[in-house]
């Protein structure tokens, strides 16, 4: 990808509403965006741990009530069920608690367990490297060409500043594969293969992470693909062998006899034990899916601006604030849809303070949006399927040479 | 990582139990689920459930703490780290026990005396209910009753000091080896005297116990000289003073003068932080992590400076134990509070809590 020769002009095809602002008024916003992250975090108390408390208590039951349920999957309703509920639960186990502890957002609390220095979550990607490549490098860097290695995450073409290689041509495609199997991707990513290549990154490095990836890897398909399918399994086979038990006691007979007995109850254990996989797997691809898009709509949006390195030469507070707003996109939703977004239709919110609990992003929105349109900045914002819808056009378009920047508010 | 508590003892089988169920649960713990039922199953950390709170005189209250498994037991006078989650954050702080190790209840208790501009204290004293979850750190102190006890023992102690020595007469009672015990202890008035009604009853009970009350009120501090009129024969006794830094400087210079030192156990509570004098010279401090930068005086330790001038810093018991609020030191020197020793070695992890700033520092935080 790197190997054709860059043509494209460095300079931003749409004037950046960065380049509109005195130094003096990039001062003054982050004065006052500094103020409204201060009046938050000093008022951070009981209220908000008894939200974050709730919410892992509220994951932990979703999730032991779905394996539950599906001890039975053999039986459609309760694979449905199960599925439904595990998914639900690996959702806010991803977004609203794991994303969020890992960024550090609860460490105020300095309890030893809910914090970002030991938190693990349901996912192939390691806690250690994702916290490295997610808070450090794209949280950083948001959207600079070049630096952000989240934007299209080094195999998309998502900007049409990033010049066009064959390989993109295959770009509708393994967008899809990227939403089914997200946290491969991200755990893959992670490792930044580019810097491997280049010889920037040591090679124990890449091996101790790895091997990290591995053990998680290991730990993950353990536990869905073996522990509780085989729970399943050995719940059907015991519930196969004690109704035929009775059956034989009552005196009525089935087909088959006792002999089929035998037949029967590993047949049934082996059918539980594939309806489980099954349905921890797709639990996986519907949470995979989930993070995918709502991520996605976080900086790929038609509205999103990215930066050359020279747009964000010798940046201040002030700067940092703005390119943050200008890179980032919220959707809007309910209630419920913010907590299983992990609060990130609070995109904007997440970017300007990402150690703030994700709980008061609801609060501080109007107070941010205020700052920007007095100061004539544009809040990028829109509903769920027109985010999305966005930014799937784009990644369609850009699999083709060519493509325009489209117009920026 | 922030402060966590002690590890609990549990049976073989349980943990074995535990570790085999690891794999449905990863990378949660099978305690991460039991503890939604009763936080007091966690095996992670040893909690226990208050059960009782008296109010004692003096603006303390007694607590007595049901631990989540069974007790790993404790020597008379020593203290317990114990964590409490105060307007969502988890503070830590270390009170003397104050019951005898082996309560027939298993329980133990802790009796902390309000600190009115204090976290903790209000937390414990005012606002704890029965029935309310607190974290057991590890049991630390070597002010301690021998065992076997010394047969003849002189208690000193003033104000809230009576804390391990109350420990040392429950335990000495329990095992009836309340034979020859003097207790000097002192109040500012007799409704501040601390365990007044319990060592009261104590001395009407045990023949071998003579309870001397001061009220320095009325009669002023109590002198070292005092001691040869209110016990004679000090000096052949196993001494355990617990109290205010003057007083307990006073009894060591006293026995240096006149008895024997090394007859003379002396526990320090506050101040931890410049016991021994020590002072640095103070100045700047560079927090590299936090990119924040804080002027130190030379009596504040720099985890405070630090929060001060509104970095989030890592802190655990605020009194040099636990070991969670260290940083790298990168650049300068720094002066332990506690003993006044300099440290310099560059990349040495310097707990900020009890550490002050020689001049410019530059910590990793």
């Amino acid at each position: 990808m790197s190997n054709t020769t860059t043509t494209e002009p460095e300079a931003p095809a749409i004037e950046s509403p960065l380049a509109r602002l005195s130094p003096e008024q990039l001062d003054e916003i982050g004065r006052e965006l500094d103020a409204i992250r201060d009046r938050v975090m000093s008022d951070l108390g009981d209220r908000d741990r008894r939200y974050i408390e709730s919410m892992i208590a509220m994951h932990r039951r979703l999730a032991i009530l779905g394996r539950v349920l599906l001890l039975a999957s053999r039986k459609r309703p309760a694979w449905i069920a199960g599925t439904a509920v595990l998914s639900a639960a690996k959702i806010l186990e991803n977004m609203e608690i794991g994303h969020n502890v890992m960024h550090g957002q609860w460490d105020w609390m300095n309890d030893p367990r809910i914090h970002s220095t030991t938190w693990d979550w349901d996912n192939v990607s390691p806690a250690d490297a994702w916290k490295h490549s997610h808070n450090y490098e794209h949280h950083t860097f948001t959207n600079i060409r070049g630096k952000d290695r989240d934007l299209g995450y080094e195999i998309m073409r998502i900007d049409p500043e990033q010049p066009w290689h064959p390989v993109y041509l295959l770009q509708p495609l393994y967008n899809l594969l990227l939403a089914a199997f997200f946290e491969w991707g991200v755990a893959l990513h992670d490792i930044n293969f580019e810097a491997v290549r280049k010889g920037k990154k040591p090679m124990p490095k890449v091996r101790e992470e790895l091997r990290a990836i591995g053990a998680k890897v290991r730990g993950q398909a353990l536990k869905d693909y073996v522990a509780w399918p085989l729970l399943s399994g050995l719940a059907a086979a015991a519930l196969e062998a004690g109704l035929s038990r009775r059956e034989a006691k009552s005196g009525r007979r089935r087909r088959g006899g006792l002999a089929d007995v035998a037949a029967r109850a590993p047949r049934r254990g082996t059918e539980g034990f594939r309806a489980t996989a099954k349905a921890n797997a797709t639990a996986n691809v519907v949470r995979n899916a989930w993070a995918y898009a709502i991520i996605f709509c976080g900086h790929f949006p038609d509205q999103t601006y990215t930066f050359g390195e020279e747009e964000v030469e010798g940046e201040t507070r002030g700067g940092w604030y703005v390119r943050q707003l200008l890179g980032s996109a919220n959707i809007e939703g309910s209630p419920l849809f913010h907590v299983a977004s992990g609060n990130l239709g609070y995109q904007v919110e997440h970017h300007l303070f990402p150690d703030m609990p994700s709980s008061r992003y609801a609060e501080v929105a109007p107070q941010v949006r205020e700052v920007f349109e007095r100061y004539g900045l544009p809040y990028n914002t829109g509903p769920f399927g027109r985010q999305l819808g966005m930014v799937q056009r784009t990644i369609l378009r850009l699999a083709f040479p060519g493509g325009k920047a489209r117009p920026k508010p | 990582m922030a402060e966590t508590g002690a590890p609990p003892r549990i049976t073989t089988r349980r943990r074995r139990a535990l570790r085999a169920m690891r794999t449905l649960f990863t990378p949660l713990l099978p305690d991460d689920y039991l503890e939604l039922i009763n936080p007091l199953w966690s095996t992670r950390e040893l909690r226990g459930r208050i059960e009782r709170i008296s109010p004692e005189a003096d603006n303390a209250a007694s607590l007595l703490i049901r631990p989540g498994f069974e007790w790993p037991g404790h020597l008379p006078g020593q203290y317990l780290r114990i964590g409490v989650v105060v307007d969502g954050v988890h503070h830590w702080r270390a009170y003397s026990l104050t019951t005898e190790p082996g309560r027939p209840d298993g329980c133990i208790g802790i009796t902390p005396k309000l600190v009115p501009s204090g976290v903790v204290s209000p937390y414990l004293v005012r606002r704890a209910r029965p029935g309310d979850i607190v974290r057991l750190g590890g049991v630390e102190g070597t002010f301690v009753l021998p065992s076997p006890p010394p047969r003849r023992v002189l208690f000193i102690s003033a104000g809230s000091g009576i804390t391990p020595i109350l420990s040392m007469l429950r335990s000495l009672d329990r095992s009836d080896a309340l034979t020859d015990v003097v207790h000097v202890h002192s109040a500012r008035n007799a409704e501040r005297v601390i365990f007044g009604e319990h060592l009261r009853e104590l001395g009407a009970r045990r023949e071998g116990l003579r309870l001397h009350l001061r009220l320095t009120g009325e009669q002023g501090r109590l002198a070292p000289a005092d001691l040869d009129r209110i016990c004679p024969d000090w000096r052949t006794r196993d001494a355990f003073a617990s109290g205010p830094a003057e007083m307990l400087d006073a009894l060591h210079a006293h026995w240096k003068a006149d008895g024997d030192p090394a007859r003379l156990e002396i526990e320090r509570f506050q101040p931890i932080v410049g016991a021994a004098g020590a002072t640095a010279a103070g100045g700047r401090v560079r927090f590299l992590a936090s990119d924040v930068e804080a002027e130190c005086g030379g009596g504040t330790p720099i985890l405070v400076a630090g929060e001060e001038a509104g970095a989030r810093l890592p802190f655990g018991c605020r009194m040099g134990i636990c070991h969670t609020c260290v940083g790298r030191l990168r650049a300068g020197a720094v002066r332990d509070l506690r003993t006044g020793e300099v440290h310099d070695t560059p990349n040495k992890a310097v707990r900020t809590c009890v550490n002050a700033p020689e001049g410019e520092v530059e910590i990793e935080l």
